[in-house]
């Protein structure tokens, strides 16, 4: 396997604008003819379909949810980067440019992230002309917060919900391209499967949510725009239905998997209740500007009330480590030091798995109604989970799984190894090195789906000139025969336990051993038992009802029997990859409890690729170069 | 374990549109009043799966009161009657052991029944693409700040615009009118520079749809905005009645 990065040449601040013109054109009149098919209405999604059709492409557009505008975007809270320096401090797209770089511990591909930063000015005029009702001054002009990771406001945001009124103008768009008969929607229709004719990506295999039936679609690219991996972990911030079986399924039909690795533990959750949750709940990381985090500095003052622990009992545990940062230390550093905490006896709450994040000084020198109009949705969610008033005593929280940095490979044209196979938003590896910055994945989706893939994808069509096969063609009914299978398969077992409980089992293993830290002994045992649990789950797991009707049970136990396979390509890459960086740490390599890179050998993108069943995959290395930033050691202290 | 509470639930139980449904009584046994709803509804349904049952169908998926994918009516009320709070994010301390808990799906002709408690929304979908958008192509739009807008006027857009498209509304109406739905989107746009353009061709387009969807006439009642989790309010129906009467007239 070939990874060529396609990243063009000449200076960093002019290869897009270069890129651009080198690509070649389809006419206006040859667009009506290609059709594509876009997987996922999320961001990039939607952004993706509505951009492509108004230019005259024909476009299919599919999601799993009962509607478009359902997709896991809606749930962002804090906001989206643009680097427009409306506040005059001092921001620019090289300094966007380099705080995402630095951010994601220079594991990221350089002209990637520079291209991010250049069209994140137009993501916000974009967004701004559909009616988004960001955040204003009483001039009248936008407002901008500030957020982890970054020394200047460039955050542009709508109350707490900035994902919501985000994907709601990109579903807007997308509405009216459906209006107008230029996509079809395809809601409540899972993908299952990629085709692939004589090399190239060429339609998808799916099934209908309501009616089980399982069908074909031919077109001549499709794009994948289907989230992240998070709830391999079972726990994470994100939906439910959340999953990796569209990229996973491609990865089985030859496009490359980078760094499955790298996710992101986002710090402040609300902690685990028990056995019986779901998923957890993210609490904004813009607490962090008038919370403090600690925990008793004795063992035995665990379970007393926080308020009867006097200051000197109390270890401000960030405040400590990195006094310059404090409490505003990166998400993956101050994960860490919770996990600390906890693992030495000092976590908080019925679970013993969470820290104070503690607002009472805040009230004292801002008053009640002060910290009320800042943080009042968030208080009001804490309390309606876990019944405690926020403003009378801390609040708890504990690090939780919340986004997937890892992801297909792609190029710079956001194009997989599989020609006509492009990945878009959180679904690619591109942009976020090992840890992601806030407040840049919804700049990302919508980079990729309003500004680049309808530059990129016309250059496919113009150069690779490869006919759209027909659905009755072999390929098409060879894999719509290997769904149908696996599906009866599933069913057939009969086991005696839920899917759900699989889902739980493995996402312990994957928390326990291949979360906040990871060692070779503790993922050498995922090796050993995620492949002992696939086994019993395909001897004993139970799905009731039949396939030929809406079957929830049957759509978990599938996408569970993905996440059970990946988990342990995720393993195996935590484990290949010897050393600490960003979010990916490995206990042996550490230089005083903070990541320790190893440039020399590791600086580059592990893509792996898929050799068949029950063969170890390959390991490709695309290396990083960097021709404007020179890497240097993170610190926060 | 802990004990927790003992729970009684009578749920809709509905194979597919075609066919008729029924209630359904289940034991709920052990509820830890931390869980949510949703959550409670998923244990009992590994036990029924346990038992080789069919589980309770329905929908959710973000499960933090931002998706709108939840729909489900609790005892007589869509999302069960906390304020500003989505069957998701409804927890189970809101109960007393021994209680008995009817749910149901929405009961809505333009929302057909799926299953169990799965319903069909599309019909809102059809109301966005009739004229819920401002007609802007990607690329060649002004910078941000060109279009000055009042803090208040983007406040009033954005409580409009928080509308998670749930249904609820419909749910709670006698009439099953989806008036509160569409004048939030009537009012976010209409509110804002942007939509005025197309101001007069969205509420008529809109309106002409959702008569078309089959929803019914809006008689005030405000049982929508009592079980609207987004806390929409009926201002926003006045404001869309008064651009809808100011479009007719235009128009003839
Ligand atoms: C709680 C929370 C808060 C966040 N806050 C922020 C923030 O403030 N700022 C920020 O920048 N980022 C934030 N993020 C991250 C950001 O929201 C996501 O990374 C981003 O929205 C992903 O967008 P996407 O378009 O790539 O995918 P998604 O929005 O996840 O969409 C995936 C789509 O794919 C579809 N799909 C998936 N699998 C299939 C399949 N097999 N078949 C058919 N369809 C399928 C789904 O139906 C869906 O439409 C947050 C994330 C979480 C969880
Ligand atoms: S108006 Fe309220 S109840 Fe109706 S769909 Fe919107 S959020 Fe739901
Ligand atoms: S599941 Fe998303 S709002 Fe309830």
């Amino acid at each position: 396997m070939k990874l060529d990065s396609k990243i063009p040449s000449g200076p960093l601040g002019q290869k897009w604008d270069k890129h651009k013109f080198d690509l070649k054109l389809v006419s206006p009149a040859n667009k009506r003819k290609f059709e594509v098919i876009v997987v996922g209405s999320g961001l990039a999604g939607s952004s993706a379909a509505a951009t492509l059709a108004e230019l005259g492409y024909s476009v299919k557009s599919f999601c799993y949810q009962d509607s478009p505008r359902r997709a896991h975007s809606i749930a962002a809270q804090g906001g989206i980067n643009g680097a427009k320096n409306y506040q005059n401090d001092g921001d620019s797209v090289q300094r966007l440019f380099y705080d995402t770089i630095k951010g994601g511990d220079f594991r990221a591909r350089e002209a990637n992230v520079h291209r991010l930063a250049q069209t994140s000015v137009s993501i916000i005029d974009q967004c701004v002309a559909q009616g988004v009702p960001f955040a204003r001054e009483y001039g009248g002009l936008l407002d901008n917060r500030s957020f982890g990771g970054a020394q200047v406001s460039r955050t542009f945001y709508a109350r707490g919900q900035t994902g919501q009124q985000l994907l709601l103008g990109a579903y807007s768009a997308l509405s009216r391209q459906i209006g107008l008969g230029t996509v079809k929607m395809y809601p409540r229709t899972e993908m299952l499967d990629l085709v692939v004719v004589d090399g190239h990506a060429k339609g998808i295999v799916v099934r209908d949510l309501v009616t089980g039936e399982v069908s074909s679609h031919a077109a001549d690219a499709v794009v994948l725009a289907t989230g992240g991996y998070g709830p391999v972990f079972y726990l994470s911030t994100n939906a439910i239905g959340c999953n990796v079986t569209a990229t996973f399924r491609a990865f089985k039909k030859g496009a490359a998997f980078a760094n499955p690795c790298y996710t992101q533990i986002h710090p402040t959750c609300i902690p685990v209740s028990g056995d019986h949750q779901s998923k957890l709940t993210l609490m904004s990381e813009s607490l962090r500007n008038d919370g403090r985090v600690w925990v008793p500095k004795r063992k035995e003052d665990c379970s007393k009330s926080p308020s009867s622990i006097p200051d000197a009992d109390r270890d401000y545990i960030l405040e400590r480590k990195y006094p310059s940062f404090g409490n505003l230390a990166p998400r993956d550093i101050a994960s860490r030091a919770a996990k600390e905490a906890c693992d030495e006896g000092r976590g908080v709450g019925p679970s013993g798995y969470g820290v104070y994040l503690d607002f009472a000084e805040a009230i004292n020198r801002l008053g009640a109604s002060k910290i009320r109009e800042r943080y009042n949705n968030l208080f009001d969610m804490y309390e309606r989970i876990t019944g405690e008033n926020a403003y009378q005593q801390p609040m708890r929280i504990y690090p939780a799984v919340h986004y997937t940095m890892g992801g297909l490979w792609v190029d710079y044209n956001l194009m997989s190894n599989l020609p006509g196979l492009f990945v878009l938003g959180e679904a690619n590896f591109s942009d976020h090195g090992a840890n992601r910055l806030g407040a840049s994945a919804l700049m990302q989706g919508l980079a990729d789906g309003y500004f680049i893939l309808p530059y990129t994808i016309g250059h496919y069509f113009a150069s690779s000139k490869q006919a759209r096969p027909k659905v009755d063609h072999a390929e098409f009914r060879k894999v719509e025969e290997e769904v149908s299978a696996r599906t009866q398969r599933i069913l057939a077992i009969k086991g005696k336990k839920a899917p759900r409980s699989f889902h739980r089992e493995l996402g312990k293993l994957m928390w326990e051993n291949c979360g906040m830290a990871r060692s070779k002994q503790s993922l050498e045992a995922n090796l050993k038992l995620i492949p002992e649990l696939r086994e019993e789950f395909w001897k004993n797991v139970n799905v009731t009802g039949e396939g030929s009707d809406l079957n929830q049970t049957l759509e978990r136990a599938g996408r569970v029997a993905d996440f059970l396979e990946f988990g342990e390509l995720l393993s195996l890459d935590a484990l290949t990859r010897e050393e600490s960086c960003g979010g990916h740490f490995r206990v042996e390599h550490q230089e005083e409890g903070e990541c320790k890179r190893d440039d020399a050998n590791f600086a580059h993108v592990a893509a792996w690729e898929f050799q068949g069943e029950g063969k170890a995959p390959l390991r490709h290395t695309e290396p990083l170069v960097y021709e404007e930033v020179h890497m240097s050691t993170r610190s926060y202290k | 374990m802990e004990k927790g509470m003992n729970l009684t639930l009578i749920v809709w139980r509905q194979k597919d549109a075609k066919s008729k449904g029924s209630f359904a009584t289940y034991a709920a046994r052990a509820v830890n009043p931390d869980m949510s709803f949703l959550e409670m509804l998923d244990v009992v349904n590994d036990d029924l799966i346990q038992r080789g049952e069919e589980p309770i169908a329905f929908d959710s998926d973000c499960r933090e009161g931002i998706c709108g994918s939840c729909s489900c009516v609790i005892n007589g009320v869509p999302h069960g009657g906390q304020k500003a709070t989505t069957a998701c994010q409804l927890h189970m301390r809101m109960f007393k052991d021994g209680d008995t808990i009817t749910i149901e799906p929405w009961r809505a002709s333009a929302f057909p029944i799926v299953k169990d408690l799965v319903v069909d929304r599309s019909a809102f979908d059809r109301i966005i693409q009739a004229g819920g958008f401002v007609s802007v192509r990607t690329g060649g739009a002004p910078d941000g700040n060109a279009i000055l807008v009042p803090k208040e006027d983007c406040d009033l857009a954005m409580d409009a615009a928080q509308c998670i498209g749930c249904g609820a509304c419909v749910a709670a109406c006698k009439n099953a009118s989806a008036m509160l739905f569409v004048s939030a989107k009537v009012s976010h746009l209409g509110l804002l520079p942007q939509g005025q353009p197309e101001r007069d061709r969205r509420v008529l387009n809109m309106v002409a749809q959702m008569d078309a969807e089959g929803f019914g006439s809006c008689t005030v009642t405000g049982s929508c905005e009592a079980v609207c989790p987004k806390e929409i309010t009926l201002d926003n129906i006045s404001r869309m009645n008064g651009d809808y009467a100011v479009a007719m007239v235009k128009g003839k």
